[in-house]
């Protein structure tokens, strides 16, 4: 599984972050960081939760 | 009773993340959509923000479609019914009304928004008919109104100094026009940040330039009818100023889209008439719910105080939960809700966790005046409830996170305090 972000269109809203704090975090300049880009897959449920919650639609779980 | 037949009325935000959840858990019922708009679910929050903005910029003019119709019947084999308005509810029968067509349903997923305030004699459905250069900030066809106004370069007042007023007001900013906006209130947003943030806010529209006038009210709107149809020429203010207007865009509030529940048997509230509803999303109505902006919700997170949220993460979050507690109510649980909200005003971030209702609003952080953040934060007894910041985004989910805790407030005031200082960035 991997975490795919769009930074393009991310606006540093931060939801990620609430979902599953440690594999995002927003940053200084306003933009997510992607903690972990390969997490395990135990980690799906709180994943999908921050992909969904995402208000830009900037995140992607592939695999 | 198993549910066969769910049905979810109201398809923006709420109402597709509450069939897109029923799907998810494996629901495999008919599964009926509908929405007054004629469009597809959409995103909206951009429709006061990048949507405004002048061709070439990320976002301007650009619509984000949350599903497309195709992918709502193929994929979620949902019975999609657009442009179509519930016009009541038979509870009794469990039978939605569109007009003169019955809809059974098993579960019903109440998700149908709020609707923005007219000025008197502007509701388009009002006697006089629709009154021209009027609008809202609320579909993408409001909005697209106020983009074509801004490419114009008309002459803009907004009605309402709160958020969806507050960002029109920036986009005119953003292309150099100039603007007035008319607040009754003498501070804005106190009901929905407090009056300390509300005397922040007025100092960020000062800063950018607009003609911020408060503590005065609209006394009434000049019209003209040049080919027959009426006109908005001017707006009157109580204080005797005439401000002549191309576009007046109304921000005066919402009030819940519950008309056709009236009279239902689903119990309402007593002031704005929105859905009551338990922290599972039930309301006192067996295999009824509801979800987003129309609902008052239980939080248990703030002591089981009722809100009424008009903020996205809120409609995602409490759709997908109704329709998974109306699927199988034995398994409904609370929903704990952290109130999530954000804006964008002349280039700053305002972002808002928790509830503003404390016995303490203190600023921690005060450093916009020197191109820094802003941090308030909200206490109850000794926790933090509440925090509002101003382009210190890293900061934002972290206060969250003592907010959802529960988190004692000294430390809060010392992790913000430190995270905001231009020293420890």
């Amino acid at each position: 599984m991997r975490i795919v972000a769009d930074l393009g269109t991310c606006e540093g809203l931060g939801m990620c972050e609430a979902m599953a704090p440690d594999f995002f975090e927003v940053g200084e300049d306003g933009v997510v960081e992607v903690l972990d880009a390969e997490p395990g897959e135990e980690h799906r449920t709180d994943l999908t939760a921050a992909v969904d919650a995402c208000p830009v639609l900037a995140l992607a779980l592939q695999g | 009773m198993s549910v066969e037949r769910l049905v979810v009325v109201g398809a923006s935000l709420a109402g597709l993340r509450a069939v897109e959840a029923a799907r998810r858990a494996g629901y495999d019922g008919e599964l009926v959509l509908v929405g007054d708009e004629v469009h597809a679910p959409y995103d909206r929050p951009p429709l006061s923000k990048a949507f405004l903005d002048p061709d070439g910029e990320r976002g301007a003019g650009r619509v984000m479609e949350l599903r497309t119709a195709e992918a709502l019947r193929d994929e979620l084999r949902v019975d999609l019914r657009l442009g179509t308005r519930a016009t009541g509810l038979d509870t009794a029968a469990r039978e939605v009304l569109l007009g003169d067509e019955r809809v059974p349903y098993d579960a019903l997923v109440i998700a149908t928004g709020s609707v923005p305030r007219w000025l008197p004699g502007t509701d388009p459905g009002g006697p006089d008919g629709p009154l021209e250069g009027v609008t809202q900030l609320r579909t993408v066809d409001d909005a697209r109104r106020v983009r074509d106004a801004l490419e114009a370069g008309q002459r803009i007042v907004v009605v309402g100094a709160g958020f969806i007023g507050s960002e029109v007001a920036s986009a005119a900013r953003k292309r150099g026009l100039p603007v007035t906006v008319v607040e009754a209130l003498d501070v804005p947003l106190t009901r929905s940040v407090g009056a300390e943030v509300g005397v922040a806010c007025v100092g960020l529209h000062r800063a950018a330039g607009t003609d911020l006038r408060l503590g005065v009210g609209v006394a009434g709107l000049d019209e003209e009818t040049p080919d027959g149809r009426r006109r908005v020429r001017a707006v009157r203010l109580t204080d005797g100023t005439t401000l002549p207007a191309d576009l007046v865009v109304l921000g005066i509030g919402v009030r819940p889209a519950t008309d056709w529940l009236e009279g239902s048997g689903v119990a309402l509230h007593d002031g704005d008439r929105g859905v009551l509803v338990d922290a599972t999303m039930a309301t006192n109505v067996p295999g009824v719910w509801a979800a987003g902006d129309v609902a008052h919700v239980e939080n248990p997170l703030f002591d089981g105080e009722q809100h009424r949220l008009e903020h996205w993460t809120n409609a995602a979050d409490h759709g997908a939960a109704a329709a998974r507690h109306a699927l199988d109510p034995a398994a409904a649980e609370p929903v704990v809700t952290v109130p999530y909200f954000w804006s964008d005003w002349y280039g700053h971030r305002l972002q808002f966790v928790g509830t503003p209702r404390a016995e303490e609003a203190r600023v921690v952080v005060d450093d916009l005046a020197t191109g820094g953040g802003l941090v308030v934060l909200y206490r109850r007894e000794d926790r933090v409830v509440g925090a509002f910041v101003v382009d210190l985004p890293r900061v934002v989910m972290k206060l969250r996170r003592r907010v959802l805790d529960r988190g004692p407030w000294e430390e809060a005031v010392a992790f913000a305090t430190d995270a905001g200082t231009p020293a420890s960035r």
